[in-house]
């Protein structure tokens, strides 16, 4: 970004992915073992531009190319991360994580427990998902629930510019394997994010609209989806409480829990296939925990159950949306 | 080729093979007579390797190694009461009892984890070779593997990027000519693993794996070049599993003939190292016999220490899944 915005105290706005290179830089300038690998991270700054600037300012030892090979680069992460490096490792979109997936559910994942605790992981690996750009069915896939599944692993799922800064910096300074799995719809958002480290919390959902009716859980760029059913909710009377879950291993079940004691009412919402998503997690603890309070069943909203399609006019009908979350709560709520 | 091995150098060549050895032969019993639980796969055969590579390194260099992983531990300096605690199942194995024969590891001795992946060695010991040198230090890392794991993607992922950026990292292909139970022939094209090293711009190097002197010249050039950074080796060494796959006498499948086992069991790597030891002077036999009497004590205490020890608690479960601030 420009020396004009860092130099004003005022708050200031970026976008996501403009936040995600400022993340990635402070974690370069505070830990001096850090270090960012991955495919056209250095010459190219990230095929997003999310590293763009980095390789001059750090040189190609701390921003280094790597050729087109994700067990490989994956398992850099495992090796130095094992042996006193804090790498950031760039497995260009979530879809590429079946070239890797020994490295990271064998390997990272498991490495601390079976030595015993002997061994710490410090490895950071930022990913892309989400649809919506028509980059069809091998790049436009939310595959969270892959991660989440393994014990060992941490995934965050930042919704905006703010938050992305923020869990970067949280999972660099993590002592265990994160995922923090961005989403590339969302890289030209804008939102308030101040200079300087901060961090959000690995674990922690945010309540991002109170409301004493309806709790929706969203996840990643599902949460401007519920921001604004909220708006048309509220003209129909409907006071939703938006929750962004940040957060999917470990997940924040307690400011969920809360709301719905509050609310009464549930719908998650996420963007991964709707059949053995999150979402069905998410329900399962609410019930689990909850019941007595519900006055309706709790809703979930993935996509359909179908890799994610080419054409703009079905990609627009497969991505959850405001309208099929503003349908989904007046059916729960029996509002025609 | 440099100076000749010292008469120091080989007692301990010697002493490290009769170490896994005797380790391995009291594991396969205690598996075979139930006393371990799950599945061992032993290194008998195979001891001039582990020992030979691991002669030229210190405590802070790091290896990977494989299902076939004691030996590893043992030529890195594993303790026999913490190892055989481990393939107990005992909370004062080396790795609380969480991790077995398959991954059994220790970091204080650079000792990345046994693994039960076919080829998940080679990424990690890259990635410890990147930070050995992102570090600015001298270290090396050191990935075995067998043959068939040189058929793994992830094997020619590690070595290209360990080629590309000159890391300080070795490979050492252990050929026993099985890929489980599928000969070498019927799983690649090629006879040397070697070979596949000029895919990737760097020497690759055939040794006689059951020759402890040859396998310790040429890992001492491979692991030199990797220090002096000139980047690493394709080190492959021919050797041959004395016993089953998993176990000693194994399942039983029909998959190697009786001759080709007892012709390889007639190379012996110790049983002809000790004979060449006698015929320079380095040893006598009697010297021989004391080397494996006093290993042995040092299995029976092993043995005894891990049968001593309890098994972990309940609460230790979930200990350790995660690495928690302050724990």
């Amino acid at each position: 970004m420009s020396e004009a915005i860092k130099g004003n105290a005022e708050p200031r706005e970026l976008t996501y992915v403009a936040a995600i290179t400022e993340g990635v830089r402070e974690v370069l300038l505070e830990q001096s073992n850090a270090f960012v690998a991955g495919e056209d991270v250095a010459g190219a700054g990230g095929p997003f531009g999310q590293y763009s600037g980095l390789l001059t300012e750090f040189g190609e030892d701390r921003i280094v190319d790597t050729p087109i090979s994700e067990k490989g680069i994956v398992g850099l992460g495992v090796g130095a991360s094992a042996v006193g490096c804090r790498p950031i490792i760039d497995v260009m979109f979530v879809d590429f994580m079946g070239e890797c997936m020994d490295e990271i559910a064998n390997q990272m994942a498991k490495m601390r427990y079976m030595f015993g605790g002997s061994v710490t992981l410090p490895v950071t690996v930022l990913s892309m998902t989400g649809a919506g750009m028509s980059m069809a069915a091998q790049h436009s896939q939310s595959l969270e629930v892959w991660l989440a599944h393994l014990p060992g692993i941490k995934v965050v799922m930042p919704a905006t510019p703010y938050d992305a800064k923020g869990s970067i910096i949280a999972a660099a300074r993590d002592d265990n394997p994160v995922f923090v799995l961005l989403n590339k719809v969302s890289l030209g958002l804008k939102g308030e994010v101040p200079e300087g480290t901060y961090e959000v919390e690995i674990g922690t959902a945010e309540v991002v609209r109170p409301g004493t009716n309806f709790t929706i859980v969203a996840i990643s760029r599902m949460v401007h989806e519920a921001l604004k059913a909220a708006d048309t909710l509220s003209e129909l009377g409907v006071d939703v409480e938006v929750i962004d879950a940040r957060s999917i291993q470990p997940f924040d079940t307690d400011t969920v829990i809360n709301s719905i004691k509050k609310t009464h009412h549930g719908l998650v919402v996420h963007e991964a296939v709707e059949f053995g998503g999150i979402g069905g997690e998410i329900v399962a603890q609410i019930q689990d925990k909850a019941f007595d309070y519900l006055d309706a069943p709790v809703g979930r909203i993935g996509a359909p159950f179908s890799p994610v399609p080419f054409s703009p006019a079905l990609e627009k009908i497969y991505v959850p949306d405001a309208d099929l979350i503003v349908t989904k709560v007046k059916e729960t709520l029996g509002l025609s | 080729m440099s100076k000749q091995p010292t008469k120091k150098v080989l007692q301990e060549l010697h002493l490290t093979m009769v170490r896994i050895r005797c380790f391995e032969n009291a594991a396969g019993r205690l598996m075979e007579e139930a006393k371990i639980p799950g599945a061992l796969h032993l290194y008998v055969g195979e001891e001039a390797i582990a020992s030979g590579v691991m002669q030229n390194l210190s405590n802070d260099d790091q290896i990977t190694s494989t299902h076939r992983g004691h030996g590893h531990l043992v030529a890195k300096g594993g303790d026999f009461s913490k190892m055989f605690a481990e393939l107990f199942g005992r909370s004062t194995g080396y790795c609380r009892g969480k991790g077995g024969s398959m991954h059994v590891s220790n970091m204080e001795l650079g000792m990345l984890g046994a693994n039960g992946i076919v080829g998940g060695g080679p990424p990690i010991a890259m990635g410890a070779a990147f930070a050995n040198r992102f570090l600015k230090t001298k270290k090396v890392a050191v990935a075995f593997f067998g043959d068939g794991a040189s058929n793994e993607g992830s094997f020619h992922e590690a070595v290209n990027m360990a080629a590309l950026y000159k890391l300080p990292c070795i490979f050492v292909c252990e050929n026993n000519g099985y890929g489980e139970y599928t000969p070498q022939a019927k799983h690649q094209t090629i006879v040397d693993v070697a070979d596949r090293a000029g895919g990737y711009g760097i020497p690759g190097v055939v040794v006689d794996g059951m020759d402890v002197i040859a396998v310790f010249e040429a890992a001492r050039e491979a692991i030199d070049r990797a220090r002096k950074g000139k980047g690493p080796t394709l080190l492959e060494c021919k050797t041959y599993r004395f016993y089953d796959h998993v176990g000693v006498r194994g399942m039983g499948l029909n998959y190697r003939t009786d001759e080709e086992l007892e012709k390889w069991k007639k190379r012996d790597p110790i049983q002809s190292f000790e004979a060449e030891l006698i015929k320079l002077g380095v040893m006598t036999q009697k010297q021989i016999d004391k080397v494996y009497s006093k290993v042995n004590d040092l299995v029976e205490e092993g043995v005894q220490f891990a049968e001593d020890s309890p098994f972990p608690e309940p609460s230790e479960l979930l200990e350790d899944v995660y690495c928690v601030k302050g724990a």
